[in-house]
This record gives C-alpha cells, sequence and structure tokens, in this order.
C-alpha cells in the first residue's frame, strides 16, 4: 500500500505556472495538454500533492491517530479531526468506480481531445479520485477495471495524475 | 414486472432531527406566485425578469409591493451584485426589515424557502417575497452558460480532467446502470414524461412531443447521457409570497400550505460523494414526511429535481416512491405520466419547462402551488391535495424537500 513520504517540506511552489510548458515524460498522449485547460493552482494545503506529482509521486495524506487515509488535502484527519496527518506516497494502484466518455467538450481548450474518459478511481488505500483513463479506446474502460497512475507534464512544475490500464 | 407490487414507505423511519422539526408544518402557506416568459426572453435583462415575477407574484396576491417586509434573492449570472437581494429591493423601492442574498444554485432555492418559512415563524418578517431569475441565453450565451457551469467542479482536483456538468451527473447514470440495471430506455422515459406534460402547458420552452427513440437517436453528450436526458438553457424567472397560515386566509387566492420541509446535506464535489446510486434526499425526504406526519404513498403529484433523466430516478428512490434500484422500473409504462400512479412534473421540468440556472426549481414549487389550487387546466392532475417538491444542487450534493397541501393537516 502507501509508503511513507519523505518529503514532509517540498520546495515552494511558485503561485503560477511557469509560461514555458513542456510535456517531457507526458503520459500517454490522451487527453493532452492544450492551451487554456485550466491549470491547477497549488495552495498552501495542496502544494505537497503537486510537489508529488512534479516527481511522479501520488501523495495522498495519512492519520497518525486512526491510520486513515484521506484525498482531498485537509488539515486535519476527516475522520478523527487529529491534526497529526502525514503524506505518504501511494500505491497508484486503483480500481474505476465510475466513467463517462465526454463526447462534447467542457470547453475549445478540450475539444482536440474528445471523446476522452472521465473517471473516478478508488485507489488501494480508499480514497476516490477523478481523473482521465488514457492508454486505452475510451470504450475499453469498464467499471472494476484495475488501473495504474501516470503522469502526464503540463509544465515544469505541474503534472496532472492521470490513470491507464493496470499492466500486470 | 413490478406494478402493483412496488412498496411505498408508509411513514419515515426515525431519523436526526425528525422530533425538533414540527414547528413549521401549518405555520407559514404561499399565497402568491407567478413565472416569466421562459426560453429565450430577450425583451427583458436578467434584473428586469426578477421584478416582472415579483410584480406578478405581487398581483396574484392581491398585495402591493409595500405589504411584503422580508426579500431573498439569489444572485443572476448574467447581472450579479454583491449584494443582490438589496439591489432587488433598491430597484423596487421597497424596505424590508429581513432582506437575504442567498448564495444557491439549482435545487438549493428551494432550501430558501426553507428559510424564509423560519424567518416568518421566529418574527423575523411577517410577508416574504421571493424572487430568481437569470437570462443565461440572451444575456450571457448558451456556451458561455453551459462554460460557468463547468467551474462547478474543483480547480485543482476536477476541471484539470475536463469534465462538463453533464459528464459528472453521467457518473452517476453510469454507477447507477452498473449496480442496478438501469436502462438509456428508462432514463428516456423520464424526458419522454416531462414532454408530455410541457406539451400540454402553453408555458413551455419545449412543447414539441418526442418518443423513447427520439431521446435514444439524439447524440451522446457523456455516456450515457443523450442530448435529450439533458436539460434545457433558458431565460426566465420566478416568485412567490409567503406568509404565516393566520394571515394567509385575508389573501385573494386559495392558500397552499407547507406541512413539512427537510433538508440533507452530503458534500459539494461529486469526487467526495460517498455514494454514487443513493444521495442526501433520503435525508431530506425522511425530515420532511416527519414533519408533516405523512409518507410518499400519501403524495398525489411530486415536483422532481430534473436537471438529467438519471437524477429523477434517483430521486424517487430515496424518497421512498420505490425500493431502492428499482427506480428505473418505477418510471417505465407511464407510471410518472399525468393520468398515472404518481405524475411527476407536471409543468414539464428542467427538461422540457425550462432551466433558467438557480430559479430551476421555483417553477416547481409554483407549478405545485397551481396543482393544490386546481388551476393548471390541461395538466391538472384531479383532486391534488398533497403535493411533494423536491430540489437539489451541485452534483446531487444538497438537498431540500417540501411538501405543500391544499389544506393544513
Amino acid at each position: 500500500m502507501a509508503e511513507k513520504d519523505q518529503h514532509h517540506h517540498p520546495h515552494p511552489l511558485p503561485q503560477s505556472p511557469s509560461p514555458h510548458l513542456s510535456r517531457k515524460g507526458a503520459g500517454d498522449g490522451q487527453a493532452g495538454r492544450g492551451a487554456d485547460k485550466p491549470m491547477p493552482m497549488p495552495t498552501l494545503e495542496t502544494a505537497p500533492y503537486w510537489e508529488g506529482c512534479r516527481l511522479h509521486r501520488l501523495r495522498i495524506q495519512c492519520c497518525s491517530e486512526c491510520h486513515q487515509y484521506q484525498f482531498f488535502p485537509r488539515i486535519c484527519c476527516s475522520k478523527c479531526f487529529s491534526e497529526r496527518i502525514e503524506w505518504v506516497t501511494a500505491s497508484g494502484r486503483a480500481t474505476v468506480l465510475s466513467f463517462t466518455i465526454v463526447r462534447r467538450p467542457v470547453s475549445p481548450a478540450f475539444a482536440d481531445d474528445v471523446p476522452y474518459v472521465v473517471a473516478l478511481v478508488t485507489l488501494e488505500e480508499g480514497p476516490q479520485m477523478m481523473t482521465n483513463i488514457v492508454g486505452c479506446k475510451p470504450e475499453e474502460v469498464t467499471i472494476g477495471m484495475p488501473v495504474e497512475v501516470t503522469f502526464e507534464d503540463w509544465s515544469d512544475t505541474i503534472s496532472i495524475p492521470k490513470f491507464r490500464p493496470r499492466r500486470s | 414486472m413490478i406494478g402493483g407490487e412496488i412498496r411505498r414507505q408508509k411513514r419515515a423511519r426515525p431519523i436526526i432531527g425528525a422530533n425538533l422539526t414540527q414547528t413549521l408544518r401549518n405555520r407559514v402557506a404561499i399565497v402568491g406566485v407567478a413565472d416569466t416568459e421562459v426560453g429565450v426572453v430577450s425583451q427583458y435583462s436578467a434584473t428586469q425578469l426578477y421584478v416582472r415575477a415579483a410584480r406578478l407574484a405581487l398581483e396574484d396576491a392581491g398585495i402591493t409591493k409595500d405589504q411584503v417586509d422580508g426579500l431573498i434573492t439569489c444572485a443572476s449570472w448574467a447581472e450579479p451584485y454583491l449584494y443582490h437581494a438589496e439591489m432587488i429591493a433598491e430597484y423596487m423601492q421597497i424596505f424590508p426589515r429581513y432582506c437575504m442574498g442567498a448564495p444557491a444554485g439549482g435545487g438549493t432555492t428551494l432550501a430558501i424557502m426553507h428559510h424564509a418559512a423560519s424567518a416568518i415563524v421566529t418574527g423575523m418578517c411577517d410577508t416574504v417575497l421571493i424572487t430568481m431569475a437569470d437570462s443565461q441565453v440572451s444575456g450571457l450565451s448558451r456556451d458561455k452558460a453551459v462554460e460557468m457551469m463547468s467551474t462547478a467542479g474543483h480547480p485543482q482536483f476536477e476541471r484539470p480532467y475536463g469534465p462538463p456538468i453533464p459528464a459528472l451527473y453521467a457518473l452517476l447514470a453510469r454507477a447507477h446502470e452498473h449496480a442496478y440495471g438501469t436502462t438509456a430506455e428508462q432514463r428516456a422515459a423520464v424526458a419522454v414524461a416531462c414532454r408530455k406534460h410541457a406539451s400540454l402547458n402553453p408555458a413551455a420552452q419545449m412543447r414539441k412531443p418526442m418518443t423513447i427513440q427520439d431521446v435514444l437517436a439524439s447524440r451522446m453528450i457523456a455516456d450515457p447521457l443523450h442530448l435529450l436526458d439533458c436539460s434545457l438553457v433558458s431565460d426566465g424567472g420566478a416568485a412567490f409570497i409567503m406568509t404565516s397560515a393566520e394571515r394567509a386566509r385575508d389573501f385573494k387566492q386559495r392558500p397552499v400550505y407547507l406541512l413539512g420541509v427537510g433538508e440533507g446535506h452530503s458534500h459539494e464535489h461529486v469526487t467526495q460523494a460517498l455514494n454514487l446510486t443513493a444521495s442526501a434526499a433520503k435525508e431530506a425526504g425522511e425530515r420532511a414526511y416527519a414533519m408533516a406526519g405523512l409518507g410518499p404513498s400519501d403524495v398525489d403529484v411530486a415536483e422532481l429535481y430534473d436537471c438529467f433523466t438519471p437524477v429523477v430516478i434517483i430521486e424517487l428512490e430515496d424518497l421512498g416512491f420505490c425500493p431502492k434500484g428499482e427506480g428505473g422500473l418505477f418510471v417505465e409504462g407511464g407510471r410518472i405520466e399525468l393520468g398515472g400512479e404518481l405524475p411527476v412534473n407536471t409543468h414539464g421540468g428542467l427538461l422540457s419547462h425550462c432551466h433558467p440556472g438557480h430559479p430551476g426549481s421555483m417553477f416547481s414549487i409554483t407549478e405545485a402551488v397551481r396543482q393544490l389550487r386546481g388551476s393548471c387546466g390541461a395538466r391538472q392532475v384531479e383532486g391534488a391535495k398533497i403535493a411533494l417538491v423536491h430540489g437539489q444542487g451541485g452534483i446531487m450534493s444538497t438537498h431540500c424537500t417540501a411538501i405543500f397541501g391544499s389544506e393544513p393537516i
């Protein structure tokens, strides 16, 4: 499952993305980065998550008191309300909880991506995430499908975790 | 298949708050309702639609604007103001002692009715005007409206994946399909029922009758939702006037009484939903039934939030009209059409009447009131005495159920 993360204090991230975007090591090339896609803006609370993504590690939080994993990031454990939470690297393994194939793009920035899969996945550790399923045809995606994380680099500081069919 | 075997829940089970919420039953009534023109209404701005709806509702109630001492609005997208309710009061030149601009959207408008009822019972005001409108086609443009709606997703953890609003609901539809075998034809039956009712409503935006095949043949927006599984984008407004049950008897119209109301709130972002196939409509409904002392089998007509067809199926289950997982079967065979066991969305709903955004469930309230007055003409549910209205907002996030009656109980 998750391993304790050594990067408790990530380097501060710039509050706005670099204008010089690269696609080094992009995921599987589907639903790729286009101009004007909604670039995540890390906050004090989410910076460790995005720093993890930059390093191609999927980080979630784990409570040191009750050992519950959680995502989205929070100041405290959403179960026992302890503030003794730490960032850990998740296994990156998940299963598809539900999905849809988007045929009409949300905005012109996604026009080149249709049809693309928007999915909810359940991480092996428990929390749910929204993602795109890449690396297979949209029609091949099923509920319960085992998937694994892959990262798509949108800029020097922002990489987006996506999921692809798990390679056994 | 299930037909008469559907086991309707007779009375709500005990639930938190149920023993504390008797306070609003029979205490307030709606005494005036109005809708503006809906659809593409380019002759009025959003702000004008608020005031036009208000003026028509006052006329319906037979009172002047100076007899209103409470006002609630939600800001439109086309013409937002920071102090929106105060702006509308200023525009109307009324000087209320209770004035609230509510930050709400979609079905949460119904929760505002809950606040209004509480404000009356606690003496914050005597007679409250609630007016809602927007101009999403003429004031914004359809594309701009759709793009604004998409900002509902979490800016860091959802929006980068490009989900339009239909996709967020498609996640629920797919999960329900997977868990219970709900079909595209069953979802389409919801849209067909709404269109049938809209065809009987001269005010509705989309009135041409359609079939299940028409829905299935419409283009796919986000699998498994077709275009005709999705609600409209509209201009329009609606208003109603609520006062205490005692005062209500002095108004021009026959009062429609609030019998029960309840809310349930489960999440904001669909990513955080603990359950994709069941919603806090269950808690909202149980609280409303408990307050009213009624159950689903007492309901003559239901106006259910229908931004997308699968929502109605989930609501029918969660509100106890059928067991969990049987919502798809329930909507088959005309059961939710006029003349069926439970007519749903008799005005045409958001799917066919209109959907101008946050005013959406206002039209459910004004329709429920007209049904209980018996003034709906061709789309009247004969002898309707109890109406249930349900609104939801977000992505099945925030729920409010209200039960209205033609008489106090």
